[in-house]
This record gives structure tokens, C-alpha cells and sequence, in this order.
């Protein structure tokens, strides 16, 4: 299953609600199911939360993101891509390459720590979306960052959920 | 005090907060956008009941699911609940999780960890 285009909030719920009951007819292991479910919220609410309408003010075909849900044969992928400024490739890598190296248990205290200490953000993020995801995906993340060559670049993120 | 009773939709949970038992009810999904907006008029709610509670609060906790944008108000309401312990009131958390969902019960222990009210960890056994 796989999406692009705006960003709405609507067609984002809806598209949710058909995964759910997809989800629950298709896959009988229902720990994989929820994990499954979760992370793709959490992949969808992060991108939402970070999606940026100034970078292409004038463009359909670039005012977009992307999500994609695949089954394969030990488990799913979720792929979720958006714009981002260049500006602030640099923090996003640097977050996502500290989650990679940590362990599980780290990972862990990381979440604590950011659930103790972090503050909500004014879009309602909390700093943890990343955290969260690798924590239940329990695999690294995969990124990429491809240069746009227009101060932007179209930003991907692959989590693994297997069983 | 009126007591706070919100209906659960498939993005927000069912809350239900009694001021003359100090029962407690956060039940469903909370996977709203944005969860301060929603949470927002239950805070107000505690605050006000903080200052006129009952001698015993218990908080039943039964999510299917949550974001993280809703991970920073449980937080929220947790501390609120760690205020009136403070007080000298009795106060409790119960978190219940169903018997697969690992992810739900280290969610409960990670709370419990920064948390200084007892939460007690209930699975649901599978029917």
C-alpha cells in the first residue's frame, strides 16, 4: 500500500482506518499487527509533524509526502518520504545516527530520559517519534537524503518490523 | 465538583474521571495529532480536583495504543497524581497491557521508572 501526496490530516485518518481493518484480516499474529500499526502511526505523525509548507509554496508535485507499507515474507517495511531544508539535515542525521549505534537497553534510557526531562514542542512533537520507532522496530533505520540541487533535499526513512 | 466524562473516538480515549469516588478511567487510543489540545481541559480538571480530593485516587489505565505526543501527557497526568501522593493522599495507578503486547507492558515500566506513584502492572490474558 503506499501514498503520496498533501499531508491531510483526513485523508491520512481514513487511509489509517483501512490499514487497520486490513491488518487485522491479514496478519493472524496479532503482536505483529500492533507493532506493525504503531510504528506506521508514529512513521506518519512525525513526517505530519515535520512536513514544512514553505519549502514548495507553489509546487503540487513537490508539496507531498510519501508513506509506503509492504509485506514481505518475515515481516513489513514502512517507508515514509518528505522534503526538508538542507539547514537541518545535519541535526536530523545526528539524531538518527545515535539511535542506530545504541543498543537495545540504551535505546531504552534514551526514551526515559527524553519522556522525564523532554518538552512538548508547539506541532505536539516530543522529541521521542524517532526514539519510539526504533524501539519497537528493534532493527537500525535506514535514511537517505537526496539533494534536490534547490537548498532542499527529499528525505527517506525505511523501518524494518518483523516478527 | 462535576466530574470529567469525555467519549473514546478511534483517535482519542474514552476518559472518565469521577470527583466524588476518585475513580479514575483512561481507556482506547490516543493517537491524536495533537495531544496537549486534547488533554488540555483534563489537566485543568486534576488541578482543580487536586485541591478538594478524595482520600483515595486509583487511575485505571487501559490503552490499545499511543503516540508519543501522548506519552508527554500521560507524563502530564502522572505528575499530577505524584502532587496529590505528595499531599498525603492515597493514590494508585493501575496499568493493564494484554498478555502479547510487550510493547504496552516496558511502556508501563518505563513510567513506573520515572514516576513516584506505585503503578500496578495487570495483563489481560487472551480469551
Amino acid at each position: 500500500m503506499s501514498y503520496k501526496g498533501a499531508p491531510s490530516h483526513t485523508l491520512l485518518d481514513s487511509m489509517l482506518s483501512i490499514i487497520d481493518e486490513r491488518l487485522a484480516m491479514l496478519e493472524s499474529q496479532s503482536k505483529l499487527r500492533k507493532k506493525v500499526y504503531h510504528i506506521l502511526i508514529e512513521t506518519i505523525q512525525n513526517v505530519q509533524n515535520h512536513f514544512d509548507k514553505n519549502l514548495y509554496q507553489n509546487s503540487q508535485e513537490q508539496n507531498a509526502i510519501i508513506f509506503i507499507l509492504a509485506k514481505n515474507d518475515d515481516g513489513y517495511s514502512i517507508i515514509t518520504g518528505n522534503f526538508i531544508p538542507n539547514k537541518d539535515i545535519a541535526n536530523l542525521k545526528a539524531h538518527i545516527d545515535k539511535i542506530n549505534q545504541a543498543s537495545k537497553d540504551e535505546i531504552r534510557m534514551l526514551y526515559r530520559e527524553q519522556l522525564h526531562h523532554g518538552e512538548l514542542s508547539e506541532k505536539g512533537g516530543a522529541g521521542l517519534g524517532i526514539i519510539d520507532i526504533a524501539k519497537r522496530s528493534g532493527e537500525k533505520l535506514h535514511y537517505e537524503f537526496k539533494d534536490c540541487q534547490d537548498g532542499n533535499s527529499f528525505f527517506s526513512l525505511k523501518v524494518i518490523v518483523s516478527a | 465538583m462535576e466530574n470529567f466524562y469525555l467519549e473514546g473516538t478511534s483517535k482519542t480515549p474514552l476518559l472518565d474521571f469521577n470527583a466524588g469516588t476518585g475513580k479514575f478511567v483512561v481507556e482506547g487510543r490516543s493517537i491524536p495529532e495533537n495531544s496537549i489540545e486534547f488533554y488540555r481541559p483534563l489537566f485543568e480538571w486534576l488541578d482543580k480536583y487536586i485541591e478538594s480530593p478524595q482520600a483515595n485516587s486509583i487511575l485505571d489505565v487501559k490503552l490499545e495504543y499511543f503516540n508519543t505526543s501522548s506519552s508527554k501527557c500521560i507524563v502530564e497526568i502522572f505528575r499530577k497524581l505524584e502532587h496529590l501522593q505528595e499531599k498525603g493522599q492515597d493514590v494508585l495507578i493501575n496499568w493493564f497491557y494484554e498478555e502479547d503486547d510487550e510493547d504496552m507492558q516496558e511502556s508501563g515500566e518505563d513510567f513506573q521508572d520515572i514516576i513516584d506513584v506505585k503503578i500496578n502492572m495487570h495483563m489481560i490474558e487472551e480469551e
